[in-house]
């Protein structure tokens, strides 16, 4: 996994190799690593029992806080999960590692840190079929690929439907889904009862059926940003915080890096994932985005005992909740309908959400609310992402994931790390190139995106 | 909650408004001379702004009137609002969308802007 390069161990690395946590029987030329990349301990049982003999006071950090370096073969803008898993599969499965990923503020503390953690793949469109379902299959083995428990729980997710209208369009998608092979099963009132006993099923939108993906569920998702960063640190990608990218140095149309508050970092091929900001960073490079960023709430209750055990979503009312294995009632509505960067949701958007809460679950009425945040989403007119090379050449962009973005995080690293490598868009990805907003070839995914986020 | 002032009807709660995206998108004089490059941008392609925007809203629970206003997207405060038709009033280029025009024009003393 580790490629030596010959070169001296730094001092940084002494502490970590000689220890105990060093894997027995790893060869010799192994210890020395890229750059000063360093061995980590694997988690395990036994590691967990050696460091609470010590009183858990000798892990050693997740990943390094290197100084950048002057050149890299890949720069990777944003340090949320998709840029993260982007940056791993580029060491782990192209053969990559010279590879910084910059984030402006802290690892997962954008749209990664402020979403609803809902996985699943009911997508109606045989393109996004193929490529959120690749992440729900590459999420299904995240924990032991990373040797980081990313917390996956397949607990299934209810889409409840409270009209005719939401009828037709699950029947639709219903079988839209099962004909790409992927799970799905049409439920009635009755058994949704079953699922979820306290639900109000005759509430002032009464609940008249349920498509059910039962592969779709939860993930822990600081865990995901924090697994990965630790992955790739230890292939010898720079994982670089609090490094601003202020501009593009682009030569004759092709990108040469990016100026940022640390200096200029030379690159020969720049991936951008940064989500809410992506216009931001297209217009230092020269040219506009088809997308609006728009700000999303969510909101947690106090901790209660296990009360719900599937994540329940539904567009005609527009709210969705699950509940967090800390006990937590994770719960999140619409975005609010102007364009903004202030990562902060107004408040209406809060009662328009607690409402329909409460209406279909009238025991969580005297539930209190613990925190409530925001994050910026950028929202295409489709719905659908976009994953694309740019006018500027060796410039990729993977953004418009709008407010759906977390369950595809491995499946979007994974395509977005290939088309970065070869230079041209992965199969699975290629439907999802800026053009189709001038082709016509839109991937209309509005009722599947619309909730649960 | 944002506080939003139609130009008729003066300053009201956000809830009595719907938001209707970026200002001043003229459509092409002659759609079939176009590209779908631009056709396609015309369509889709938006500022998206940091900063600041010109925008639509409509006071649909008031007065029912389209307006345009000027927004800082990342305070979220308007420097003001004008009626459909008008100049818009731009922003001076210090504004860092902590204060209205009004309270801006209150400050400084001097008149926030031009009008383009």
């Amino acid at each position: 996994m580790i490629r030596g390069d010959g070169g001296p161990q730094g001092p940084r690395d002494a502490p970590f190799n000689a220890g105990p946590g060093a894997p027995a029987g790893r060869p010799g030329s192994d210890n020395r690593r890229m750059g000063d990349a360093r061995v980590m301990t694997k988690y395990s049982i036994f590691s967990l029992v050696r460091n609470a003999l010590s009183y858990h006071q000798n892990w050693q950090r997740a990943w390094r806080s290197p100084d950048p370096k002057p050149d890299y073969d890949v720069v990777i803008v944003g340090g949320g999960g998709h840029g993260l898993a982007t940056a791993y599969y580029l060491a782990k499965e192209c053969g990559i590692t010279n590879v910084a990923v910059i984030e402006k503020g802290w690892l997962g503390g954008g749209n990664t840190g402020r979403n609803t953690t809902i996985v699943r793949s009911n997508y109606l469109w045989d393109e996004s079929a193929a490529l959120y379902d690749h992440a729900v299959r590459l999420w299904e083995t995240m924990s032991r690929d990373l040797n980081y428990n990313v917390m996956f729980s397949q607990r299934g997710l209810l889409h409840l439907a409270h009209n005719v209208h939401d009828m037709q369009e699950i029947g639709r998608r219903g079988h839209a889904i099962k004909l790409n092979g992927i799970d799905s099963e049409f439920i009635s009132p009755a058994q949704v009862k079953e699922m979820v006993p306290f639900i109000n099923l005759e509430c002032r939108y009464p609940v008249m059926g349920a498509l059910l993906q039962r592969r779709g569920g939860t993930a822990r998702h600081d865990a995901v940003a924090w697994g990965y960063a630790r992955a790739c640190d230890q292939m010898g990608v720079d994982i670089i915080q609090n490094c601003a990218v202020t501009g593009f140095k682009v030569e004759g149309g092709v990108v040469k890096g990016v100026e940022t508050s640390r200096g200029f970092i030379g690159a020969k091929k720049v991936g951008v994932v940064a989500a809410g900001h992506s216009s931001v960073l297209a217009e230092m490079a020269g040219f506009r985005m088809p997308l609006e960023s728009f700000p999303l709430q969510a909101f947690v209750s106090e901790p209660l005992k296990p009360v719900i055990d599937v994540v329940v979503m539904s567009n005609a009312i527009h709210a969705y909740i699950s509940q967090s294995d800390k006990g937590e009632l994770v719960i999140g509505g619409s975005g609010d309908p102007y364009i903004s960067y202030s990562q902060r949701g107004s408040f209406d958007q809060i009662e328009h959400v607690a409402g329909p809460v409460v209406e279909l679950y009238p025991i969580f009425s005297r539930v209190r609310m613990m925190r409530q945040w925001g994050g910026i989403t950028d929202v295409t007119v489709d719905r659908s992402p976009i994953l694309t090379k740019t006018p500027v050449e060796n410039l990729f962009f993977n953004c418009g994931w709008g407010t759906g973005g977390f369950k595809a995080t491995p499946g979007s690293g994974h395509v977005f790390a290939h088309s970065i490598a070869k230079g041209e868009m992965h199969p699975i990805a290629a439907p999802f190139s800026m053009d189709r907003f001038f082709t016509g070839a839109l991937i209309d995914e509005a009722a599947a995106a619309a909730v649960a986020h | 909650m944002l506080i939003i002032k139609c130009p008729w009807c003066g300053d009201r709660e956000q809830i009595e408004f719907s938001a209707g995206g970026e200002a001043h998108i003229a459509r092409p004089e002659d759609p079939a001379a176009l590209s779908d490059e631009e056709w396609g941008a015309y369509i889709y392609v938006r500022k998206n702004p940091k900063g600041v925007h010109f925008e639509r809203w409509v006071h649909s629970h008031g007065c029912g009137k389209w307006f345009n206003a000027v927004r800082h997207t990342v305070t979220d405060v308007f420097w003001d609002s004008y009626k459909m038709g008008e100049a818009p009033p731009t922003p001076p280029a210090d504004w860092d969308g902590a204060t209205t025009r009004a309270q801006y024009e209150a400050k400084t003393g001097q008149p926030g802007g031009e009008q383009a």
